[in-house]
């Protein structure tokens, strides 16, 4: 008799547990939805924080340079050096660039270029966001009737939606050059010809699929790092929560918008 | 004891509250408050640490929502207000956080334009640097105008907590622990400059601390906050003459070590 109701009250607590659970994913997925909901009413409506989108323009795109750069030089030459081993094995070691400039543009720069926004950016906002609600900071702009969503969170998700493009595109000529002084060093191919080739491979449908994924990308980071940042939890580690768990969420995300692109896109050709 | 004489006017109420109920999850923190505050008074809400005090003035400025009850806040019902007539009643109100709140990637001239420029819309580029010479001059630190708040110490930055909330020029100030984590002498100084801010912005304030020096010094009427509830008011001398263990206690802590 007692093991039975020791059975029943465990199914009870386990069931009670599930439905928590299920209660705080839906609760968090409708506070997500709330969050972009306000972040588009806010956006669009006046008064703009001009000055502080320009700021975080340069503190989000200009300052992630030099890691772009490094990256996507990197890239370019790995990349190349990496393909030349299997087109070598049928002769077609002159067909590089134009392999080079549909997988830069198509795949790689895009992901590439919003896993490090994500890493770089996004861990930065989760954890500056997360520290000024820590600090009351957020408390304090609120009750000096100053909109702290829209002068923290507008700006920063407008300025990584489209830093993260701008970024891309840049990653792009830097991977291309990358691979041209590998495929220069092998194949003695000229600037010239070297770039021609590649931009003859590379049809207006890629460079627009990729922009608009980058678009796509950027806005995520900057959601989901706002969104940690300005709900997390009080104390050091919450603010350690935030930035990790904006890093490993936009990744998330981003992975799944770039299957679920591919399958439009492949689509659409 | 209070030095300065205050000018309250009893037949004005700034801010009343009554039955006013919070609670966190299962832990109820304030089961039934009513406090009045009249205008021109220090007003001081003393409390052991987690009894509700900051929970109070979080429900009085809009941050935070009560359960139920009545708050009452210059004429504005709380819990019916709109989000547009909350915006234009908090610049009516100037909040001192616990721990000053400056934002720490902007300048002191910075910290105290940014209400300035997002409110007063009105003022030319002059007026507003008026306005910060003006705020910091009245809490004495007129030379920290371009420094970082990292380069402040605790005390500076309360004053420079309290001078933010000044620019906006508030009917009713709420100070979260104004003496908290600050040296004897540091305290004195910042009881005084809310005395003088009352006398020199002639604004109605509300003081929640546990430190009775503070309490004494600034306090016109000081009211205890015990299980949730308010238990005792009056002077400091009234409020502390009673049976009551706690109220004791409280007092013994505080002077006699």
């Amino acid at each position: 008799m007692n093991s039975n109701t020791n059975q029943v009250k465990e199914e009870n607590r386990g069931r009670h547990l599930l439905s928590k659970r299920l209660d705080r994913a839906f609760g968090e997925l409708y506070n997500i939805y709330a969050f972009v909901g306000r972040f588009f009413k806010e956006a669009f409506m006046p008064p703009y924080e001009g000055r502080e989108i320009i700021k975080q323009c340069y503190e989000i795109g200009v300052k992630s340079l030099p890691l772009v750069s490094l990256t996507g030089f990197i890239i370019g030459i790995v990349f190349t050096n990496q393909s030349r081993v299997s087109l070598a094995e049928f002769g077609g070691t002159s067909w590089l660039p134009a392999l080079i400039s549909v997988a830069i543009v198509r795949a790689l720069a895009p992901l590439v270029t919003a896993i490090i926004s994500a890493g770089k950016v996004g861990s930065q906002i989760g954890a500056e966001l997360g520290s000024m609600k820590v600090t009351e900071q957020i408390d304090a702009m609120e009750v000096s009737a100053s909109n702290p969503f829209r002068f923290l969170v507008v700006t920063r998700v407008l300025a990584t939606t489209f830093m993260v493009p701008s970024l891309m595109m840049y990653m792009v000529f830097v991977a291309l050059l990358g691979g041209y002084i590998n495929v220069h060093q092998h194949e003695l191919t000229s600037f010239t010809t070297y770039f021609i080739q590649v931009f003859n491979a590379v049809t207006f449908l890629d460079v627009f699929s990729s922009v608009i994924k980058s678009f796509l990308f950027g806005f995520t980071i900057g959601v989901v790092g706002c969104y940690k940042g300005y709900n997390s939890s009080k104390g050091t580690q919450g603010v350690g929560k935030a930035a990790n768990t904006s890093v490993v969420m936009a990744m998330f995300l981003i992975f799944i918008e770039e299957l679920l692109s591919l399958q439009i896109i492949t689509a659409l050709r | 004891m209070k030095k300065v004489t205050s000018q309250i006017d009893k037949s004005q109420q700034v801010i009343t509250i009554r039955g006013l109920k919070k609670s966190f999850d299962e832990f109820d923190i304030l089961k039934g408050v009513d406090l009045d505050l009249y205008q021109g008074e220090n007003l001081v809400v003393l409390g052991r640490s987690g009894t509700g005090k900051s929970v109070l003035i979080k429900i009085i400025s809009g941050l935070l929502k009560a359960d139920s009850g009545l708050v009452n806040v210059l004429g504005c019902d709380m819990n019916k207000i709109t989000p547009k007539e909350i915006n234009t009643l908090r610049l009516k109100i100037g909040f001192s956080f616990q721990n000053s709140a400056l934002y720490d990637s902007m300048t002191i001239r910075e910290n105290l334009e940014f209400p300035l420029t997002r409110n007063r819309k009105d003022l030319s580029q002059q007026e507003r640097d008026q306005m910060v010479e003006m705020v910091l001059e009245a809490v004495g630190l007129s030379q920290s105008i371009n420094q970082m708040p990292a380069e402040l110490s605790g005390g500076q930055r309360k004053r420079i907590g309290i001078a933010r909330t000044l620019i906006l020029q508030p009917q009713i100030m709420l100070y979260d622990e104004p003496t908290a984590g600050l040296d004897p002498i540091t305290s004195i100084e910042i009881n005084k400059l809310i005395n003088e801010v009352q006398q020199r912005f002639n604004t109605s304030s509300i003081i929640i601390t546990h430190d009775l020096t503070c309490a004494r010094d600034t306090g016109d009427r000081i009211v205890m906050l015990l299980d949730g509830q308010f238990q005792r008011q009056g002077t400091f001398d009234e409020v502390f003459a009673t049976d009551d263990e706690r109220v004791k206690a409280f007092y013994n802590y505080n002077f006699t070590d």
